[in-house]
C-alpha cells in the first residue's frame, strides 16, 4: 500500500499561502494569512527606568542564589546530621535535609529565574521566522547517491563473488553465538529445587516470633501464627531461599467448620498449616479474617478461603494454597508429617 | 575561508582571548560552520513546548545525583547486622545494598537530600515524558517528517519505566522486594522457558545473593546508557527537523516564528534546568520519597498491605490486579494464563499507542510533511483514540491502587476489582465517543464563530423592539488562525464494477483503509470549515446572528 | 440496647452518663468508705459484678443473651475475657447498632471507665479470659523497638501497613490506621482479636514480643514519630508519592514552563 495509491484530490489543498502574496488577496480572501503582526514594544524597550528595574531585579536574584548557597555551605557545616525540627504541617523532619534542600532549592532557582526575566524583559523580543527547507534531498543528489552506491557495490565484487558473500554472512550470523553461550552460567538449572522444601517428616514447627517448637496448645481458635522449619536460622547463609519456600501460616478452626475433607484430615484437631506463600506471583499471604476464615493477599487481593482447604475464592491466583500435613510428635510438639505434596509459590510452566 | 582570515589575525595580533580559543577549535572541531547554522536558530514560544525539556533536565539531575549515589551505595546481598545511628532497626539483619541505602539516609550529610532528588526527579522525569508524549500525540506531531523521533522518545518512556523499576529494586527494602517477588512470579508464568529465565535472571532460586548486583548495573550502566544516546538522538532530530508551531499569523508549513537560541533561548531553556533542578529540590526538601527505614528490610516472608510499585508501573499492576486466575493445565504441565494473560497485555497496552502514528498515516495516505501543529479539536478521531487510551491507562491506575481507593473511600476492594474489569472494556469505548462528540461541538463552535463573529455580551435594542445580542467580527488574523487547518476529504475505493461491466478486485486492506478514512473524515467525523464563499455571503448581508 | 442507641444520641445523652457516673463513684464511696478495708476488697469484687450485670442486661443482653451465651445477633461472650471487653467498649465498638456496615469502626464511648470495668468484672465472671492488661505490660520499658519493628512486618504490616496506618480487606472490611490507638487498646486487640483480627495469644505472641510491638509503633506512628525526609504523605508509599510527584512536582515545572514561555507585558499603546 503506498501513497500513490490515494488520489491527489484526496489531500486537502495546501494550506500556506506565502506571507506578502496576501495584501494583494485580502479582499478575495478573508482568511488569508495576513502575515507576522508588527513587533510591539515593552515597557522595557522604551522606558530606561523600567529597564532598569529590571536589571536590579535579575542582580537582586542572582545574589540571593549566593547567598542561598553560602547558607547550604553553612547548613551542611554547622547541623548535625541527626538533629530534628519541628515544621508546621510538615512534621518532625531532619533539620539538615531541610535546611540543604531549601537553600538549593532557592539556589538553583534563583538563577533560572534570573536568567529567564532577564531573557523576557531585557533581550531582543522581536520574532523572527527562519525558513525551512524540504528534507527529502532533490532528485539530483539522489541521483548522485544511487550511483555512488551501484559504482561503489560494483567495485566491491561482492555480487559476483558468491562464495565470499555466503561465507561473510555465515560467520557475521554465527559469532553472536559465543555471546550467548557465554550467558550460560548466570545460573544453574531448575531441576526439581521448586517442587522442594526444608519440610520432611519429624520437622519440628517453630514459631517465627519466639523461635519455640510450637504445643497444639499454643494455638487457639482465632489465632494466626507463622512458623518456619526447625534447623532454620536467620543467620544461615540459604536462609532467604529456603524461607521463600518454607515460611508457613498456622490457624486454628473448629473441625467442625472446615469444609474440606482433605484439609481436615491433614490438619492436627483443627490446626490447619498452609504456605505463607500465594500461588499468584509469592507474595506472602496472611491477611486472614478469623471470622470468614479468608485470607487475603496484600498485593493482588487474591482470597483465599483457609476453612475450604484454601480455595481460590476471588483475585489472580489460580489455585489453592498447598497444605502441609501435620501431627503432634512424642513429646506433645507439632511436627511436619512430609513436605508439601504440591509445589508452593507461583505456578510454572512445569508445574502440572 | 580560515586559510584567508588567519594569516590576518594573526598580524594583527589582538584578537580576544575568547576568539582564538573559539579560532583554536574550530580548526579542529569546525564549530563555527556547526554554530553558523544552529546559534541563531529559531525556537516557537509555548508552554507545552517545554514539556520536553522538563523530562531533558530532570534526566540530567537524575544522571548527577544517580553518580552521587553510587560513591555510597553498595550493591551487595551480602547479609549484615545494623549498628548505624538509627534506633529503630538496631541490630536487624540486612543485606548490605539496604544497611547503606540507611547509611546514606542518616549518616552521610546530604545523602538523604541527593537520594530524594533522584527519587524524586525519575518520578516527574516519567510523570514529564507522559504529558510530553500526550502533547506530541494530541497535537498530532508525529506526522512526517517525525515519525522516528516519535519512537525513539517512546522507547525512552519504556527504557525510563525499567530504569525507574530497578532503581526502585536497588535498596533491598520490603517494599521493592516484593516486587521483585512479583516479577519472579511473572517470569515463571512464561509457557516453556519461564522457569530457566527465572533461574538465570536471580543466579538459581529467588531471592539467591545475585540479582542486586545484577540490577545495579542494569540501572547505572546498561539502560541509562541506551536512553542518553537516544536522547542525544533526539535532540539531535528536534534540531534537524526545527520545531512545530501552532497556525497563526505569519505562521506557515515553510517556516518557523520565534525567538533565537543565542541569546534568548539560550537564557531560557538554560534557567529553565536551574528552575527544574531548583523545584525538584525544594521538594526533596519538603516531602519524604520512600522513607526504607520504615518499610524495613526484605524477607521473603514478610509483607506489607499497600504494596504498589512507583506510578509509571501502576498500571501494569492494575492489570495483574483485576485479571481472573486462570490456569490451564494439560500434559503435565500448567499455562498460568492469569498472570502471562497480563504480562502480554502489559506491552500491548504501550505498542497501541506508539504505532498509531503510523496507522493514521496509512489511512490518510499523506506523505507531506506537516509542521503546522493540529488543535486537537480538528483531528475528532485521534483526539478521541488517545482520550480513550488515556481513559485505559488511568483505569487500570485504579485497579494498581484498588485497595488504597478502598480504605479512602469506603468501597469494597472486591467491587473495584470488579468496576476496574468491567471498565477495561467500557470505559475506553465511552470516552471515545464522548471526545469525539465534544470535538465535533467545538468545531462547530469555531465555525460560528468565524461565520457571525464573537459574542459581545451586548444586548441592542432594535428600533422594533427586538433584542439582538452583537457579534464582534474577528480580525483576520483570527480568521486566519480558525480557518488554517487543514480537512481530508474520506476515501473511495469507487465502484467494484468498472463501466465495461468487468469485475474489479479490491484488496481487503483496500476496503479496510476506506472504511477507516470515512470514519475518520466522514461526514460524522468533521464539520467542514467555512469557505470564503459562506463568509462573504453572510458578511455581506447585515444578518449578524 | 436499640433504645439506649437511639437515645444516646440525645443532645443531652453526654450529660445523663456523666451524672450517671458521677451518681455511681458517689453511691460506691458511700456504700464502701465506712466499710473494713479486707471486706471492702471482696464485697467491692461481688459489688462490682453485680453492677456489671445491671449495665450487661440494659446496653448488652439484646444481642449477647442474658446470660451472655449469644444469639443470632452477637457472639457468645463466655471466656472472651475481661480485655475483650475493656477494648470494645472502651473504643466505641460496642455496644453496636443492630444494623451495621461491613464492620464496626471506633467511635467514642457511651460508658466510663467505672462502668466499662464493672462490665469487664461481670463478663469475666462469666469464664476465664484474658484479663485487662496493666501499665507495666504494654509501657515502654524494656521494649526492643528494633525487635519490634521486625514482629510488625512479619505479623502486622500485612494488614495494617509498615507504620501501621492500615490497610484493606475483603468486602469492605478494613484494618484501621492505628495512630491514635493507646498501648492499652493495642495490647488488648492483639491479645483478643476483636473482629476479624486475628488473636495473638501470649503462647504464640509474647508479652514481651508484644511490648516490642506497641514501642515501635510508638516511635513509627505516633504524633511524635519523625519523618526526617519531610512530609510522610500518609505513609502510604508509591501511591501518594505519585500523585504528590504529579500534582506538586510536575504541576509546579508545568507552571514555570508557562511563565518562562509566557509573552512578556507589551508597553500600552498610548
Amino acid at each position: 500500500m503506498s501513497s500513490q495509491d490515494i488520489p491527489e484530490e484526496n489531500l486537502p489543498t495546501a494550506q500556506d499561502t506565502a506571507p506578502g502574496s496576501v495584501k494583494l488577496a485580502d479582499e478575495k480572501n478573508p482568511f488569508a494569512d495576513p502575515g507576522l503582526p508588527p513587533h510591539e514594544h515593552r515597557i522595557q524597550d522604551l522606558d530606561e527606568r523600567a529597564a532598569k528595574r529590571s536589571e536590579r531585579t535579575v542582580a537582586l536574584l542572582f545574589t540571593v542564589s549566593m547567598l542561598a548557597t553560602v547558607g547550604f555551605i553553612a547548613s551542611y557545616v554547622t547541623i548535625p546530621v541527626d538533629s530534628s525540627v519541628y515544621i508546621f504541617t510538615l512534621g518532625h523532619i531532619s533539620a539538615l535535609n531541610f535546611a540543604l534542600g531549601m537553600t538549593l532549592g532557592v539556589a538553583l532557582f534563583a538563577i533560572g529565574a534570573g536568567a529567564v526575566h532577564w531573557a523576557r524583559t531585557l533581550m531582543s523580543d522581536h520574532e523572527i521566522a527562519d525558513e525551512r527547507h524540504p528534507i527529502e534531498a532533490s532528485p539530483e543528489v539522489k541521483a548522485k547517491v544511487m550511483d555512488d552506491f551501484r559504482q561503489g557495490a560494483k567495485e566491491s565484487v561482492l555480487g559476483r563473488r558468491k562464495l565470499i558473500r555466503n561465507t561473510m554472512f555465515g560467520a557475521l550470523a554465527l559469532f553472536p553465538l559465543s555471546g550467548v553461550v557465554l550467558l550460560r552460567d548466570l545460573g544453574p538449572l531448575p531441576g526439581t529445587k521448586l517442587r522442594e522444601t526444608l519440610w520432611s517428616r519429624g520437622k519440628l514447627l517453630v514459631n517465627m516470633n519466639t523461635n519455640e517448637p510450637l504445643r497444639p496448645s499454643d494455638i487457639i481458635v482465632g489465632s494466626l501464627a507463622f512458623a518456619k522449619p526447625e534447623g532454620l536460622d536467620e543467620h544461615d547463609h540459604g536462609f532467604m531461599t529456603e524461607i521463600a519456600k518454607a515460611a508457613l501460616m498456622l490457624v486454628r478452626i473448629q473441625p467442625d467448620d472446615i469444609k474440606d475433607k482433605q484439609a481436615l484430615e491433614w490438619s492436627h484437631e483443627g490446626i490447619l498449616a498452609y504456605s505463607k506463600i500465594c500461588t499468584h506471583v509469592g507474595c506472602p499471604i496472611s491477611l486472614y479474617e478469623q471470622q470468614t476464615h479468608h485470607a487475603l493477599c496484600p498485593c493482588h487481593q487474591s482470597t483465599f478461603d483457609l476453612s475450604d482447604g484454601a480455595k481460590v475464592i476471588f483475585g489472580p491466583a489460580g489455585h489453592a494454597l498447598p497444605q502441609l500435613r501435620i501431627g503432634v510428635n512424642d513429646e506433645g510438639y507439632l511436627e511436619a508429617l512430609g513436605d508439601f505434596d504440591e509445589p508452593v509459590g507461583p505456578a510454572f510452566w512445569e508445574r502440572g | 575561508m580560515s586559510t584567508a582570515t588567519t594569516p590576518e589575525s594573526r598580524s594583527r595580533g589582538k584578537a580576544p582571548a575568547g576568539e582564538k580559543v573559539a579560532d583554536w577549535a574550530d580548526g579542529r572541531l569546525g564549530i563555527y560552520s556547526l554554530a553558523k547554522a544552529n546559534m541563531r536558530k529559531i525556537f516557537p514560544d509555548h508552554w507545552s513546548f517545554m514539556l520536553g525539556e522538563i523530562c531533558l533536565y530532570s534526566f540530567i539531575v537524575i544522571i548527577l545525583t544517580g553518580v552521587y549515589l553510587t560513591l555510597f551505595f553498595h550493591p551487595s546481598m551480602n547479609e549484615v547486622e545494623y549498628h548505624g545511628s538509627y534506633v529503630p532497626m538496631q541490630g536487624q539483619l540486612m543485606s548490605e545494598a539496604y544497611k547503606s541505602t540507611l547509611d546514606i539516609s542518616f549518616d552521610v550529610r546530604g545523602g538523604l537530600l541527593i537520594r530524594q532528588i533522584h527519587h524524586w526527579a525519575a518520578l516527574v522525569f516519567l510523570a514529564g515524558m507522559f504529558v510530553h508524549m500526550m502533547r506530541v500525540f494530541f497535537t498530532g506531531a508525529f506526522r512526517k517528517p517525525r515519525e522516528i523521533n516519535w519512537l525513539f522518545g517512546f522507547l525512552l518512556f519504556v527504557l525510563g519505566m525499567f530504569t525507574g523499576f530497578t532503581g526502585y529494586s536497588l535498596p533491598d527494602d520490603l517494599l521493592s522486594g516484593t516486587g521483585i517477588r512479583f516479577m519472579e512470579g511473572a517470569v515463571l508464568s512464561v509457557p516453556i522457558v519461564g522457569t530457566y529465565l527465572s533461574f538465570f535472571l536471580f543466579g538459581g532460586e529467588f531471592p539467591g545473593d545475585d540479582f542486586i548486583a545484577r540490577f545495579f548495573s542494569v540501572h547505572v550502566l546498561l539502560l541509562p546508557g541506551i536512553m542518553l544516546g537516544l536522547v542525544v538522538a533526539h535532540l539531535i532530530l528536534v534540531f534537524y527537523h526545527k520545531h512545530t508551531q501552532f497556525a497563526g499569523p505569519g505562521k506557515t508549513n515553510k517556516n518557523v516564528v520565534g525567538m533565537p537560541l543565542m541569546p534568548v533561548y539560550m537564557a531560557k531553556a538554560g534557567g529553565f534546568f536551574f528552575l527544574v533542578f531548583g523545584v525538584l529540590a525544594a521538594v526533596s526538601a519538603i516531602a519524604t520519597i520512600n522513607p526504607i527505614w520504615n518499610i524495613g528490610p526484605y524477607r521473603p516472608d514478610m509483607v506489607s498491605t499497600g504494596a504498589q510499585p512507583d506510578w509509571y508501573m501502576g498500571f501494569s499492576e492494575g492489570l495483574i490486579r483485576v485479571m481472573p486466575g486462570w490456569e490451564i493445565n494439560f500434559w503435565g504441565h500448567t499455562l498460568v494464563l492469569g498472570v502471562f494473560s497480563p504480562l502480554m497485555i502489559f506491552p500491548l497496552v504501550l505498542v497501541s499507542i506508539a504505532v498509531y502514528p503510523f496507522i493514521e498515516s496509512w489511512v490518510t495516505g499523506d506523505k507531506r510533511e506537516h509542521h503546522i501543529l493540529d488543535r486537537p479539536r480538528n483531528a475528532p478521531t485521534r483526539t478521541a483514540f488517545g482520550v480513550a487510551w488515556i481513559t485505559l491507562y488511568f483505569v487500570l491506575l485504579v485497579g494498581g491502587g484498588n485497595d488504597l481507593w478502598a480504605t479512602h473511600f469506603h468501597l469494597s476492594i472486591n467491587a473495584i476489582t470488579w468496576f476496574v474489569r468491567i471498565a477495561f472494556f467500557v470505559a475506553p469505548v465511552v470516552a471515545f465517543i464522548v471526545t469525539k462528540r465534544i470535538c465535533l461541538g467545538l468545531q462547530r463552535r469555531d465555525r460560528e464563530k468565524v461565520l457571525h463573529g464573537r459574542e459581545s455580551g451586548i444586548i441592542k435594542r432594535l428600533p422594533h423592539g427586538e433584542f439582538i445580542e452583537v457579534h464582534e467580527p474577528l480580525s483576520q488574523e483570527q480568521l486566519h488562525t480558525l480557518t488554517a487547518h487543514e480537512q481530508y476529504k474520506p476515501l473511495e475505493i469507487g465502484p467494484e464494477v468498472d463501466e465495461n461491466g468487468v469485475r474489479r478486485k479490491v484488496k481487503m486492506s483496500e476496503k479496510v483503509r476506506a472504511k477507516l478514512s470515512k470514519g475518520y473524515y466522514g461526514g460524522e467525523s468533521q464539520i467542514p470549515k467555512p469557505t470564503v464563499e459562506e463568509y462573504k455571503e453572510i458578511s455581506s448581508g447585515h444578518g449578524h446572528h | 440496647m436499640k433504645k439506649l442507641s437511639a437515645r444516646r444520641r440525645h443532645p443531652l445523652a453526654a450529660l445523663v452518663v456523666l451524672l450517671l457516673a458521677l451518681a455511681c463513684t458517689g453511691g460506691l464511696y458511700a456504700v464502701f468508705a465506712p466499710a473494713d478495708k479486707a471486706q471492702a476488697d471482696e464485697t467491692a469484687q461481688s459489688l462490682t459484678i453485680e453492677e456489671g450485670k445491671k449495665l450487661y442486661a440494659v446496653g448488652c443482653a439484646s444481642c449477647h443473651g442474658t446470660g451472655g451465651q449469644g444469639s443470632s445477633d452477637g457472639p457468645s461472650l463466655v471466656g472472651v475475657g475481661a480485655a475483650a471487653v475493656d477494648f470494645q467498649v472502651s473504643t466505641g465498638r460496642m455496644p453496636a447498632a443492630t444494623s451495621q456496615g461491613a464492620q464496626l469502626p471506633k467511635k467514642p464511648s457511651t460508658y466510663s471507665q467505672a462502668e466499662i470495668d464493672q462490665l469487664a468484672a461481670y463478663i469475666a465472671s462469666l469464664g476465664a479470659g484474658p484479663a485487662v492488661p496493666t501499665e507495666e505490660q504494654y509501657g515502654p520499658e524494656g521494649a526492643d523497638i528494633a525487635k519490634g519493628g521486625e514482629l510488625f512486618r512479619n505479623n502486622c504490616a500485612q494488614c495494617h501497613n509498615f507504620t501501621g496506618k492500615g490497610g484493606a480487606l475483603t468486602n469492605g472490611k478494613y484494618a484501621p490506621d492505628l495512630e491514635d490507638v493507646s498501648p492499652k487498646h493495642i495490647y488488648e486487640a492483639m491479645l483478643t482479636g476483636p473482629q476479624n483480627m486475628p488473636s495473638f495469644p501470649d503462647s504464640t505472641l509474647s508479652e514481651q514480643n508484644k511490648k516490642d510491638v506497641i514501642a515501635y509503633l510508638h516511635a513509627v506512628n505516633s504524633d511524635e514519630s519523625e519523618s526526617p525526609g519531610g512530609l510522610s504523605l500518609g505513609g502510604l508509599g508509591p501511591v501518594s508519592e505519585g500523585l504528590f510527584a504529579w500534582v506538586f512536582g510536575l504541576g509546579a515545572l508545568i507552571a514555570v514552563a508557562v511563565w518562562v514561555a509566557a509573552r512578556t507585558a507589551k508597553a500600552k499603546k498610548s
